[in-house]
């Protein structure tokens, strides 16, 4: 029954998006009222109906309902209840529902928090959302509907892939479909803005806390994914260059350059055929994304079961969705008259220069992912791109990026001077190429990376700091600066976490590959692992051998690490549970190989000393909290109150 | 003109992906296509005393299936494959493949053998040295000793007729 | 006689047996040189039966025998380069991680360059275009209109 509600919902959602999408946009067009007054409520009831099909399926999957096929494929009774629930979005067909719903959440958010907004507007942008929203539901009701019956029902479910049953699994996939998904706003305000022909100033300050607020999500996504791969896989690694993980930071890169673009054009009126090309280039690196992990054009760890049929689908989807609204902008393109002039140097000129850069390291990921299947497609045989090339062209690409992350905050509006700039900053470039090279000469020779990547972050944080003296000289208070600029520089301060981070783990980690009899030790980086054998351990639904290291140093000893290797019971499948030790300036990292001896007495084990590796994540939540911070500036609040029905200005008066 | 630039490399792109969609991006082909088999000296399986090499086969088309007792899907050709050595001529080698659990003779007692001899890779080495991943991969070989077709995966009474058949035919068998 | 010393004897024994076996636990590979240089070749290397794993992290069978493999080619004496050639030509350039420079990648190595570059040119066309744009001069009939309607709505 509840599956069949859930279903029945779906097609209810369905025809609710229908309304959504055609109603108003006729409306908006023909200027008639009524019509674009359909847009909130059609909104707000499909967003109703799809979170009843989620509910619908989530239950399915709490009651191991295995006569739900999607269920018995993904789940098993003995599955611990919270991996129960999070399974509801573990599959490809589960994955696009919550797709779905995270739509309808941001087309209802929009819908409630747009009073201020003009109503054509308004039914443009929830009308071209809920076109979206027709795509991915009748996707869902043809090809992959999460509510298909399994007849006879499964007496038990094929289990969720361990690699899954991680706390990773509840958090990583929402929050990064609230970014990828949320990037569909800035889509249907620049589509809205195309249609109306009305691309000003105003627009991107209506679209800039929308955007940011998704760009945050995304990052914050994209974080815990490589935060959790880190901990789940036992490699030690944090970033592959798989093709899943750069369909999530294409987008992150283009987001990136969307919200240092609205900027400019906020504040200055410039930019804004960029701006809108990049905000429809950010949605569409979304549903490239989706693309590319559900069809089977590219190998990868994280894609979904691969269909050709589906992968067909969607296709057709994007060339509708990517296609439309590229004619639109060339049609359209023209008649968006440009901002002012403004001079070298200028803050103008600086963000060009970013996003140029920002879009070259994007053309880079872009074509390293999609070069294996380019040179296929021409039948010139079948090569591999992997991280050697992505780390060898990433990052000399954003190093000008960094760069420039210092110069831009501080350079002044529409013109600046060369020498100015330089008198201001000469004393923090010579601080941060000596701290480069200081602190690369003492740790471990000279390392030219190593010194770039210091250098770097501490030109960052130099400038940051930098941007606070200059705002508050001449007697101005703390409680002046907006929230927009604290955003601006926790942000560019997490990068420089980030980077400092990054660069002391590439190039500063060690580890060791040992057998490891009982009472056996090994040292790496000044500690001590004693290996203290291992014990037979039940789990909820896996059995697993529980090894025992004690980590010492100086003869004291320090602490005791469980690393595990678990055999999952439905699916048989082995898995390293890796014991990480997590500190601010260093992580110690253990992994059970195989066991080398029949009574498992002894075994591989991996050693990793990590340093600074969770500087990498902590940069990251700054970035994130400075993205949030900046969205909720007061002067997109107050446009809100300021029109507040007119009403009760006059009643008071 | 240029406002139609990314409209254009969107098409672009979207051809690739239409091709794609066809394409298996785990199909490696082989870089022995055209080269000569590489040489090995193996025992065979159930006889002591004798030993297999390509060379044994110079100056016939041959085909060498890559094989083990332990792989489901050899099991699924193996119908085939015997069927294939009564009715046509062109010997089928089977390399066995890390038969580890040594199951490879009696398997082929209970079941029957369509091989012409059983080479045994116990070690796997002659298995990297024609870049085999895995079982069962199928090798077709001219009368000089060049590699001319590989097949990955089971060989179907379809896959057969249109894959193996023209290029027997081509070689002159 | 007394069973006491010898069974004193015979605990120590036992106590300190296993610190006698106890020891620095040894390398994977034989030598710690060859191992080191094995790990890094084959983080560059791709896992042929893995949907995409390197051949260092991955656990199949078939990734242990060609790490194992590797080693025994390190040991004879190979150098990176002669090892890589070994497994190209029997598994083609799909085996590789970092592309080979050839024709067939050019457009691959020198994509990145190419794109900053055309930004690059971007970046100073546009520069040179805004930076001669002069500021549209205040129409006073509108500003005058805009006035009225401010009134107006008071």
């Amino acid at each position: 029954m509840i599956p069949e509600l859930g279903h029945f919902a779906l097609i209810v959602a369905l025809l609710l998006a229908l309304t959504q999408a055609i109603l108003p946009l006729i409306g908006a067009q023909r200027g008639n009222l009524t019509l674009m007054a359909v847009a909130r409520p059609a909104a707000q009831g499909q967003f109703i109906f799809v979170v009843i099909a989620f509910i619908c399926l989530a239950y399915s999957f709490l009651v191991n309902d295995f006569s739900v096929e999607n269920v018995a494929r993904n789940s098993f009774s003995q599955l611990p209840e919270v991996y129960r629930f999070t399974a509801t979005w573990g599959s490809h067909e589960g994955s696009l529902l919550l797709w779905v719903v995270i739509l309808a959440f941001w087309t209802t958010a929009v819908s409630v928090f747009s009073r201020h907004l003009p109503d054509d507007m308004v039914a443009r942008v929830l009308g071209v959302m809920g076109l979206i929203s027709v795509g991915f539901l009748a996707f869902l009701l043809t090809t992959s509907n999460p509510f298909d019956r399994l007849l006879p029902a499964a007496a038990d479910g094929r289990d969720m892939n361990p690699l899954l049953q991680d706390w990773g699994m509840i958090i990583h996939p929402p929050m990064l479909y609230m970014g990828y998904v949320g990037f569909a706003v800035a889509f249907a305000f620049a589509i809205a803005a195309l249609l109306s022909g009305r691309l000003d100033a105003a627009w991107a300050r209506w679209s800039r806390p929308w955007t940011t607020v998704a760009w945050a999500f995304l990052t914050l996504g994209i974080a815990l994914g490589s935060w959790w791969a880190y901990r789940e896989l036992g490699w030690g690694g944090w970033w592959f260059w798989d093709p899943t993980e750069n369909a999530s930071f294409m987008p992150w890169i283009a987001g990136t350059a969307l919200i240092h673009s609205l900027a400019v054009t906020e504040k200055r009126g410039a930019f804004k055929a960029w701006t809108v090309l990049l905000a429809l280039v950010a949605f569409s690196l979304s549903l490239l994304g989706t693309f590319l992990v559900r069809s089977g054009v590219l190998s990868s760890v994280h894609a979904f079961a691969t269909d050709p049929a589906r992968g067909a689908f969607i296709l057709g989807f994007l060339v509708l969705v990517i296609g439309g609204s590229l004619v639109l902008y060339a049609w359209r393109a023209p008649k968006m008259l440009s901002g002012g002039g403004f001079t070298w140097f200028s803050r103008e000129a600086l963000l060009l220069g970013n996003n140029v850069i920002l879009l070259a390291a994007l053309g880079a990921v872009l074509l390293g992912t999609l070069y294996p299947l380019l040179i296929d497609a021409l039948g010139m045989g079948k090569i591999s791109v992997g991280p050697p090339y992505f780390n060898a062209v990433f990052v000399p690409l954003m190093a000008p990026a960094l760069f420039l992350m210092g110069i831009g905050p501080l350079a002044r509006w529409k013109e600046a001077s060369l020498p100015d700039m330089v008198s201001r900053l000469k004393w923090a470039l010579a601080i941060s190429v000596a701290t480069g090279i200081l602190l690369s000469l003492t740790l471990d020779g000279f390392k030219p990376w190593a010194t770039f990547g210091f250098a770097m972050a501490m030109w960052i944080l130099l400038t940051v700091l930098i941007g606070f003296r200059e705002r508050l000289k001449n007697g101005a208070r703390w409680s002046s600066l907006t929230r927009s600029f604290w955003g601006m520089q926790l942000a560019h301060f997490g990068m420089a976490v980030g980077v400092a981070g990054i660069t002391v783990v590439a190039n500063y980690q060690v580890e060791r590959d040992v057998r490891m009899n009982i009472g056996d030790h090994t040292e790496l980086a000044g500690y001590t692992f004693t290996f203290r054998g291992t014990t037979e351990h039940q789990g909820p639904n896996y059995r697993a051998a529980r090894g025992t290291v004690e980590v010492s140093k100086n003869g004291k000893m320090l602490y005791m690490l469980h690393p595990e290797k678990r055999i999952y019971n439905a699916s048989g499948m082995p898995m390293t549970e890796a014991a990480v030790r997590p500190v601010l300036f260093d992580d110690i990292y253990v992994a059970l190989g195989e066991p080398l001896d029949e009574e498992a007495k002894t075994w591989a084990v991996r050693v990793f000393h990590k340093p600074f590796i969770n500087w990498l994540w902590i940069g990251a939540l700054f970035m994130v909290i400075g993205g949030f911070l900046a969205a909720s500036d007061r002067r997109y609040r107050i446009a809100v109150k300021a029109t507040a029905p007119t009403g009760a200005a006059t009643q008071g008066a | 003109m240029k406002r139609w630039i990314p409209l254009i490399l969107f098409l672009v792109l979207v051809g690739f992906f239409a091709k794609g969609l066809f394409l298996n991006p785990r199909e490696v082909p082989s870089p022995f296509i055209g080269k000569s088999a590489p040489d090995f000296t193996l025992p065979v399986v159930g006889d002591a005393n004798a030993t297999f090499s390509p060379a044994d086969m110079k100056g016939k088309v041959w085909v060498m299936n890559v094989w083990a007792p332990w792989c489901v899907s050899c099991r699924q050709e193996h119908g085939l494959l015997m069927a294939l050595a009564q009715s046509q001529t062109t010997p089928i080698v089977g390399l066995n493949w890390k038969d580890k659990q040594r199951e490879a003779e009696q398997l082929l007692a209970q079941q029957g053998s369509p091989y012409f001899a059983v080479p045994d890779d116990l070690s796997g080495k002659v298995g990297i040295d024609y870049g085999v991943t895995g079982t069962p991969e199928t090798y077709v070989i001219d009368q000089a000793g060049i590699v001319r077709m590989k097949h990955v995966g089971p060989i179907s009474p379809d896959i057969w007729k249109e894959k193996f058949e023209p290029k027997l035919k081509e070689l002159g068998v | 006689m007394s069973w006491k010393p010898v069974s004193w004897f015979l605990c120590l024994a036992l106590a300190l047996a296993p610190a006698a076996w106890a020891a620095e636990a040894q390398s994977i590979g034989a030598d710690p040189v060859i191992e080191q240089r094995m790990i890094k070749l084959s983080e560059e290397l791709r896992c042929l039966v893995c949907q995409n794993e390197s051949l260092a992290g991955s656990h199949a069978e078939l990734a242990e025998d060609l790490r194992e493999e590797i080693r025994v080619q390190m040991k004879a004496g190979k150098d990176d380069k002669e090892v890589i050639n070994y497994l190209t030509t029997r598994y083609g350039d799909f085996v590789l991680y970092r592309p080979p420079f050839k024709p067939l990648t050019l457009l691959l190595w020198f994509g990145p360059a190419l794109f900053l570059a055309l930004g690059a040119g971007i970046w100073y066309f546009t520069l040179n275009k805004r930076r001669n744009l002069k500021e549209t001069p205040i129409d006073e009939k509108q500003l005058a209109a805009a006035a009225h309607l401010l009134e107006d709505n008071k």
